[in-house]
């Protein structure tokens, strides 16, 4: 029987990667807000792999957390080794990643969660979402309970008809056998909803005490670490870093492979749904990239307290007696103890392209979501969608302006835009080739770009607002005093630049010419420095990079100026593009079905021309003339 | 709004007379304050011996204090040349209007020369090296209606401008690209985007794939599509990457001699010659340089009734290159009487511009100059394909009725030429930078974002897009992930 329960501002559904951050930025903006899990044992799950961060990833962490969002600073709490990769390319590229002690971070999240004021958490599966005229009136859970609400936001995750397979093996379950939720994708459906059904996978777990970690590289972490959150020093954080292994598959594991490919539901055709390209399971690596003899396995420890490792580089769906010859051959795990199998997941998540860049639906106010149900993968896409998704929500509820991060300020940004934009046919990861700017989308500097806008919003506090406009000054100051301070040819100097392996001055020079050569940096110069100030770290960082890579940056902020002006030009949401003469017919049809925020946007389409939007221009400048007469 | 400076030529490049350029934007008035002198100028240049290769900035140190262009009235014409460094590219007049009493309401230069192609089209290709860039068909009128220059009621017609160009330009520039440089190009496309990808595939995945070493690999793939590229400029100098010019179809029933015409005028063996009748069963093309006229030629198959399959399609193209041709070139055997196949030409030509040349005039003459003349109406010429005769008149005459307004040819086609070439510069220069951020040890980071510029230029020459390409090569080239 159906019966109202409790009203409330934001309900959240699902309490994963993307709830947690939707649900906290929604109550620490002061509104009533209830998140309902359908377990209340796997809050911030993990049930892939241990870490977070990593490629592109990291950059995702770094910039929720200058946006006020609370990954970051769960996973320095949590972190178990971290490690910056890419250190020997350029600035731009290095990203940070720390393998997470996985119950500790789904722990520590849960506490977050229970001690923010205004939130309120429930165990409870929702089947239903009520609307009114395209309009989010509340949501009704299994029980028949309904909680009016003024808005929802999705983060489902992997649950909606979850099915977990390998070999001929399937259970209608979500991860790790937890209860899928089967009813809600009908609701959304009648909503005119389209759906889609993707696959992602994870591999086995091992028991520790089976591996012969003799035959394996070891994978230290990095002494000197950096912190996720702007908020914390590595002093703060710092702690004794557990090992991660290196090991390989070889001819014997794939030729186990190769002879049972045909029992594997993705070639035999039981899973229809679409998988990742960029984590593909070992059966398709073997299959597809044939000429490797041998593929990297990393063996990862899951927490402190479990002898549970898992086994990366290896997911599978094959059966369970394929799967314990497949790891048995691998070097140094001949003895292996599996303890969980590797398994095949298949969900229904949506067509992103439904939703607006604020990640609110075109056709239902007030319905907003994040996460895998939008299509991506990965905890830390999830995480930043659901922050945005939480934030603008938020800012809707309160009537104030809500946040659309753009390419060229945030790989929350390009995440966001290309699965709004681009037609996403398999679960979406970030990677740092898909932002155009990325050289000034740095991990170093996210806290630059961002925090003012997190200020803006209500979730950065004053203090440390200020402390970055300290921050800001500070860098200026020193670039130009660096720019001015002249050095001249004399014996100290040259005897240092010589030290360095640097070429020696034949005219005078200054400091600023100095650190421009790729040999040198700030630091090395402190002796011929007289009036240098001690600076923190993170400002000297900015200098550094600053000044040395000065011209390329200064190249991307001209592109960026140049995408700017498009981006700018934003589209009446009334437009109705089948009354745009000259239009092309697949342009009519695309513009009208994505409804673009802007002409930025309308020009990232596929199947929209330059002329289209050149015509689109034209149209927009007429129709704002005749709208001003 | 739009801030950047374009360039395009206004009136029809085919005429004789006065052809117009015209720039605006923020940028028209320094543009021409760089590659205009008046003739004390250049005297007084040229007396300093300040026109070298590479005497910009003195040449703008040593003429500081003279009153520049741009600080001349609004609304003013001035006589003087355009040139580009030591170069006089021509003598001109140029219109100065500030904005916004202009067509766009910006600043708004014009440029008026002596027509002619190669020194309009050269003229343009100044203006845009020194920062324009080149108009898109319709961007003025664009522009003039943005700027509210122009009546709300002309939007519509203005985007059926765009429309109806753009459609061509989209149709046309990959068309009118020569099949062996549009292969160059996509191979040189295929090479960025491939070396592109294991960089970013690295980048992504550090602990899989490694970047040890790859810069020189990558320096040398780089230096060889640098020397590919600058073989592509200099074919575009001479006109040979577009067919462009006077389409030019040669007509004549078999072994009258149109490929030895052909052969002489390219200066090369390109057709097979033979002394067997039907050789020629292809349509044969050639950009060609007669004097100062390009003339973009097609060589058919002889014209005659037969049942040879293959020679049949062959003649059936002739007949219908020769319905959209510019002008037609037909060749009489002098030393064989005329017959049926004849007849079907001088059908053909009948209303077209066309000239006859009676060819094998070195041998015993069947047919005379007179009778032919009669019968077609229309100029003939005699020469002799074989000992190279008679060519020097055919030049002349082709260049009297150019410059007399009597011939003329779809200008879409230059203007299409001059984009691509810009392309193929900037491509260049980007790869330039590629070598030199490798030089400088820069981590692959930097030249990525040159590779991909490179790439998204080129892309532009065959009409391609970039899209998803990257994302799609690393996956299907490179083993990705966890």
């Amino acid at each position: 029987m159906a019966y109202i329960y409790e009203s409330y501002d934001v309900v959240v559904v699902g309490a994963g990667h993307a709830g947690c951050e939707a649900a906290l930025a929604c109550a620490r903006l002061s509104l009533n807000t209830l998140v309902l899990t359908i377990s209340m044992d796997s809050i911030a799950l993990m049930p892939c792999n241990p870490n977070i961060g990593g490629t592109s990833k990291g950059h995702l962490v770094r910039e929720i957390d200058a946006l006020g969002g609370e990954m970051g600073k769960n996973i320095d709490k949590t972190y178990i080794q971290s490690k910056m990769l890419n250190i020997s390319k350029g600035p731009a590229v290095h990203s940070l990643r720390a393998q997470a002690d996985k119950q500790e971070y789904s722990r520590t999240m849960r506490k977050v969660l229970e001690n923010t004021n205004n939130l309120t958490l429930k165990q409870a599966e929702v089947v239903e979402i009520l609307a009114e005229d395209h309009k989010v009136v509340g949501i009704k859970t299994y029980s028949g309970a309904i909680y009016p609400c003024k808005a929802v936001i999705l983060c489902t995750g992997t649950y909606l008809k979850a099915r977990c397979v390998y070999g001929d093996v399937s259970n209608y379950t979500g991860p790790n056998g937890l209860q899928a939720a089967n009813y809600l994708t009908d609701s959304l459906k009648s909503l005119g909803i389209e759906m889609y059904r993707f696959k992602t996978g994870t591999p086995a777990r091992i028991d520790k005490r089976s591996i012969d970690f003799s035959k394996m590289e070891e994978q230290f972490g990095d002494e000197d670490i950096v912190p996720f959150s702007f908020t914390n020093t590595a002093e703060d954080i710092k702690k004794e870093q557990v090992s991660c292994w290196l090991t390989y598959t070889n001819e014997e594991t794939h030729r186990i492979i190769n002879e049972n490919i045909d029992r594997s539901p993705l070639y035999c055709g039981d899973i229809k749904g679409t998988g990742p390209r960029y984590c593909p399971s070992i059966e398709d690596k073997v299959v597809k990239f044939a000429d490797k003899n041998r593929h990297q396995v990393f063996i990862e420890p899951e927490g402190n307290y479990t002898n549970e490792m898992y086994v990366g580089g290896m997911s599978s769906s094959l059966p369970e007696d394929v799967q314990y010859q497949m790891y048995r051959s691998v070097a140094g795990l001949e003895n292996a103890k599996i303890i969980r199998n590797a398994y095949a997941i298949e969900y229904d998540c949506i067509n992103p392209m439904q939703l607006k860049p604020t990640l609110e639906f075109k056709n239902v106010e007030g319905l907003f979501s994040g996460g895998q149900f939008n299509g991506s993968s990965g905890y830390e896409e999830a995480a930043a969608q659901g922050l945005m998704a939480g934030i603008n929500a938020s800012m809707k509820l309160l009537g104030k302006e809500q946040v659309v991060l753009d390419r060229s300020e945030a790989y929350i940004g390009v995440l966001i835009d290309d699965l709004v934009t681009k037609e996403t046919r398999e679960p979406y990861r970030m990677m740092t080739s898909r932002a155009e700017y990325r050289l000034i989308l740095r991990q170093d500097n996210a806290d630059l770009r961002l925090s003012k806008i997190g200020h803006r919003v209500g979730l950065i506090d004053n203090e440390r607002y200020e402390k970055l406009m300290e921050k800001e000054v500070q860098m200026e100051e020193e670039i130009k005093r660096l720019e001015n301070t002249l050095i001249g040819a004399n014996a100290e100097v040259q005897a240092l630049l010589e030290q360095y392996g640097s070429n020696i001055l034949k005219t005078g020079t200054t400091l600023a010419e100095l650190i421009r050569r790729p040999e040198l940096t700030y630091e090395m110069l402190a002796p011929m420095d007289k009036d240098r100030v001690e600076l923190p770290k993170s400002v000297i960082e900015q200098v550094n990079i600053y000044i040395k890579y000065e011209g390329y940056i200064q190249r991307q902020m001209r592109q960026v100026d140049q995408f700017k002006k498009m981006e700018g030009k934003l589209i009446p949401e009334d437009l109705d593009y089948t009354q745009v003469p000259s239009l092309r017919i697949e342009a009519k049809q695309k513009l009208n079905q994505i409804r673009p925020r802007s002409v930025g946007q309308a020009s990232r389409i596929s199947g929209v021309s330059p002329a289209d939007i050149s015509v689109l221009l034209v149209y927009l400048e007429h129709f704002k003339h005749s709208k001003n007469n | 709004m739009n801030t950047d400076t374009i360039a395009a030529i206004a009136t029809a490049v085919s005429n004789a007379g006065i052809s117009i350029i015209r720039i605006s934007g923020n940028d028209a008035f320094s543009i021409i304050d760089k590659i205009y002198r008046v003739k004390s100028e250049l005297e007084f240049l040229k007396q300093r011996q300040f026109l070298s290769n590479d005497a910009d900035d003195q040449q703008d140190q040593y003429l500081t204090g003279r009153k520049k262009i741009s600080e001349c009235e609004s609304h003013t014409i001035h006589y003087g040349y355009i040139v580009d460094k030591d170069a006089i590219i021509d003598e001109v007049m140029v219109l100065l209007m500030r904005g916004p009493r202009s067509y766009t309401k910006e600043d708004v230069v014009e440029v008026h020369c002596h027509g002619g192609i190669i020194v309009t089209k050269k003229i343009l290709e100044v203006i845009l090296k020194y920062g324009a860039r080149i108009a898109e068909p319709g961007e003025f009128t664009k522009r003039a209606f943005l700027n509210g220059r122009i009546d709300l009621s002309q939007a519509e017609a203005v985007i059926d401008i765009i429309n109806a160009k753009n459609e061509y330009a989209l149709k046309n520039s990959v068309n009118q690209l020569k099949g062996n440089i549009l292969e160059k190009v996509k191979e040189i496309r295929d090479n960025i985007i491939y070396d592109l990808a294991f960089i970013e595939s690295a980048l992504d995945d550090p602990e899989h794939i490694s970047l040890d070493n790859f810069s020189e690999d990558l320096y040398l793939h780089v230096q060889n599509n640098l020397e590919v590229l600058d073989k592509l400029l200099k074919s575009a100098h001479n006109g040979r990457l577009l067919k462009e010019g006077i389409k030019t179809v040669i007509l004549g029933k078999p072994n009258a001699g149109k490929s030895s015409l052909l052969n002489i005028l390219v200066g090369s063996e390109r057709a097979i010659v033979t002394d067997i009748a039907g050789t020629t069963r292809d349509t044969l093309e050639e950009t060609i340089q007669l004097g100062n006229i390009s003339l973009n030629i097609i060589d058919t198959a002889g014209i005659r009734k037969t049942d040879d399959y293959v020679e049949k399609i062959g003649v059936e193209r002739a007949k219908s290159s020769a319905l959209d041709a510019d002008l037609i070139i037909y060749v009489v055997d002098a030393s064989t009487e005329l017959d049926e196949n004849d007849n079907e030409i001088i059908n053909l030509i009948q209303d077209r511009k066309s000239i006859v040349l009676l060819n094998k005039s070195d041998l015993t003459n069947v047919i005379n100059s007179d009778y032919i003349k009669e019968l077609t109406g229309k100029d003939v010429i005699s020469v002799s394909a074989k000992e190279n005769i008679g060519i020097d008149i055919l030049e002349q005459w082709v260049s009297d009725m150019f410059f007399q307004g009597k011939l003329s040819f779809n200008d879409e086609v230059y203007i299409t030429s001059i984009r691509q070439k810009k392309a193929i510069e900037d491509g260049i220069q980007s790869l330039i930078m590629v070598k030199q951020s490798i030089e400088d040890g820069m981590p692959e980071d930097f030249y990525s974002i040159d590779m991909m510029h490179a790439y998204e230029v080129l892309g532009s020459i065959v009409g391609e897009a970039v899209d998803e390409d990257l994302v799609n090569t690393i996956f299907r080239e490179f083993c990705m992930g966890k």
